[in-house]
């Protein structure tokens, strides 16, 4: 079990950095999701795994450990509501800037204009 | 009284939240009134905690009364205090200047405001590492749209690379939490600060990589080389009260690696002690270079304001990274100075904009300012404090630096780097303000004066730089206790712990 949650929380991270890295706020916004999918993962794994054992008083022999539960119902949270202004500023720059690259400006597209204008 | 800790927290945020009901939320004018009347009331409570913590007391504030470690904490030591207060003048200012008309440019400034108000001060004041995470998202999703009042491409393209970067931050942040709490099994500091003397070997790797991955957060928000890209882009494209208040935000950072990598991974920290020192020196140096040559580079009072602060940044680096009681109290002397000092720039940086016309704060020949003579005086100052000259506060902090670097094996470092970067910046500052005052195209075409609270505002902050040269002896009398104490808790973080036989927790 430990193996595959491993991996699938480093499989996330590195899913997520790449599209981070990429030039358009649409990939961005999905790589910074990723992350913090990631994170979640990451913090619950923090009070180690355990099979069928409840974090609840009385419930089972095996306790789990409450705190990283609580500490990832406050990730989420937090994150949820960043995602959605990424996305709000995202579009804001889409109608701002007048196209969806990070930077502002299209990869190249002011030489092709002066070019266009020169001929 | 028992409640003290808690209110430059709440007040912010009951007074944000009662400014979107109904009587406030269409009137700027009421919000005017709300946000002053709930800033000096915190104002009020920070000069009452900062009397009680004079005598040495650090209150700890159970919240909900958990006991602590396993309840969320704020402790009020003299440090936190410090920082407390430091904001609120800081945001005082920032508010007199938007009170003159900025505060129009958008809606739902003053809530914003106050809510990264009661993020800073959150921040400052827990004594729980992930509390502190939730304070720096509370304070970020405020300025992330303060960042864009008033709207603009420049504000919203500095304001998403802005936004990109401090969510990738919060990300690694997390993952150092989740890394120290697997291994040290707490997230309050004092306690972490204990269990992290005898950890197994086995898990102090692991430690070591959570301790470095919050170095990279706390370096990113204090804009540390080679993290420091974002800071001259958002800066000078925020709109004046919100660039002023940003002033604080880098020092958060600062703030942040203080707490954490004096009193967790302090001298005592077994195996991990000072496990960031032998970062921090390049990197401050680095930082100190950086903010030189984009000071030389700058086209913008904005620009140069900017550079300005990296530099400043990078003192304050260098004086933690030392890393002696002498240095830390001399560091935070600075950090006083070059917090209200900047402030004050950038609202002055403002109002020389709007008297320039299309020119703007460039530096570039242009008409002349009608109303050019008390802006040239506190031009004047604030860069002779910024860039420590004598007589102003810059030059007593930077005096105060250099002596306590002496002795250090990095002495010839620091020396080098920040005097060349003290030179470089009067040569680049002395550019910069010989072409916005003197190379006029035309007269003035009767552009109006500058409004008297943006003046009052921009000259309250200032005197702040005479008034630290004047009282130098009992601010450095105190920033010296204030060092003192702090690492005294590295020495003893029970005494953060209520259980502990502490005698102030009540």
């Amino acid at each position: 079990m430990e193996l595959v949650y491993a991996a699938c929380v480093g499989l996330l991270t590195t899913c997520g950095i790449f599209l981070t890295l990429r030039g358009r706020t649409f990939p961005v916004v999905m790589g910074l999701t990723m992350l913090s999918y990631a994170v979640n993962l990451f913090l619950f794994s923090s009070g180690r795994l355990a099979l069928n054992s409840a974090a609840v008083l009385g419930q089972s022999d095996h306790y789990a450990d409450p705190l990283p539960q609580a500490l990832v119902l406050t990730a989420i949270v937090i994150g949820f509501a960043m995602t959605a202004f990424a996305v709000i500023l995202a579009m804001r720059a889409r109608a701002d800037l007048g196209n969806d690259h990070v930077d502002g400006q299209e990869q190249g597209s002011d030489e092709l204009a002066d070019k266009e204008k020169s001929k | 009284m028992d409640h003290l800790p808690i209110l430059p927290i709440l007040i912010p945020m009951l007074a944000a939240t009662l400014m979107l009901l109904p009587p406030f939320s269409t009137d700027v004018g009421r919000q005017r009134v709300v946000a002053f009347l709930g800033l000096f009331v915190v104002a009020g409570v920070a000069i009452t905690l900062l009397k009680m913590s004079l005598g040495g007391d650090i209150q700890i504030y159970q919240l909900g009364n958990w006991q602590a470690p396993y309840g969320i904490v704020l402790v009020v030591d003299r440090l936190a205090i410090l920082m407390v207060l430091l904001t609120t003048f800081l945001a005082l200012g920032a508010l007199i200047y938007a009170s003159a008309g900025d505060d129009r440019g958008g809606v739902f400034f003053y809530p914003l405001f106050m809510l990264q108000i009661m993020g800073i001060c959150g921040a400052f004041l827990t004594g729980d590492i992930f509390n502190l995470f939730v304070f720096f998202e509370v304070l970020l999703l405020a300025s992330y749209a303060l960042l864009i009042h008033g709207g603009g491409k420049q504000k919203t393209q500095a304001s998403l690379h802005y936004l990109i970067l401090n969510l990738i931050g919060s990300s690694i942040f997390l993952f150092a939490l989740g890394i120290l709490y697997g291994t040290l099994g707490t997230l309050n500091m004092a306690d972490m600060a204990l269990k992290v003397r005898d950890l197994p070997e086995a898990e102090q790797q692991l430690a070591r990589i959570g301790g470095l991955m919050l170095l990279i957060v706390f370096g990113l928000k204090s804009a540390m080389f080679p993290l420091h890209f974002w800071l001259s882009r958002t800066y000078s494209s925020a709109c004046a009260p919100v660039a002023a208040l940003f002033a604080i935000m880098t020092k958060v950072g600062i703030y942040s690696i203080l707490r954490i990598h004096t009193v967790v991974f302090g001298e005592n920290a077994g195996e991990l002690a000072n496990l960031i020192q032998p970062w921090l020196w390049p990197a401050a140096i680095l930082t100190l270079g950086v903010g030189t040559l984009g000071a030389l580079a700058s086209q913008s009072l904005r620009q140069l304001i900017s550079n300005l602060v990296i530099i400043s940044v990078g003192t304050l680096l260098s004086a933690v990274a030392i890393n002696t009681v002498q240095a830390t109290a001399a560091g935070l002397y600075y950090l006083i100075h070059s917090t209200l000092v900047t402030g004050a720039l950038f609202l002055l940086a403002d109002a020389i904009a709007g008297q320039r016309g299309k020119a703007s704060d460039r530096f570039v020949r242009a008409r002349r300012m009608s109303h050019s003579l008390p802006l040239g005086v506190a031009f004047a100052i604030g860069i002779l404090s910024m860039t420590g000259l004598p007589p102003f506060s810059g030059f007593v902090g930077k005096v105060l630096v250099l002596q306590s670097s002496v002795g250090a094996a990095q002495m010839a470092w620091v020396w080098g780097a920040v005097l060349i970067a003290s030179l470089m910046s009067v040569i680049a500052a002395s550019r910069g303000g010989s072409t916005l005052f003197w190379r006029i195209s035309s007269e003035s075409n009767e552009k109006g004066k500058v409004a008297a609270p943006k003046l009052f505002a921009i000259y309250l902050l200032l005197s702040a730089s005479p008034l630290l040269v004047i009282f130098g002896g009992p601010v450095s009398h105190f920033t010296s206790q204030t060092a003192t104490q702090l690492y005294q808790l590295g020495l003893q973080p029970g005494l953060l712990l209520p259980s502990m036989p502490t005698g102030s927790s009540e």
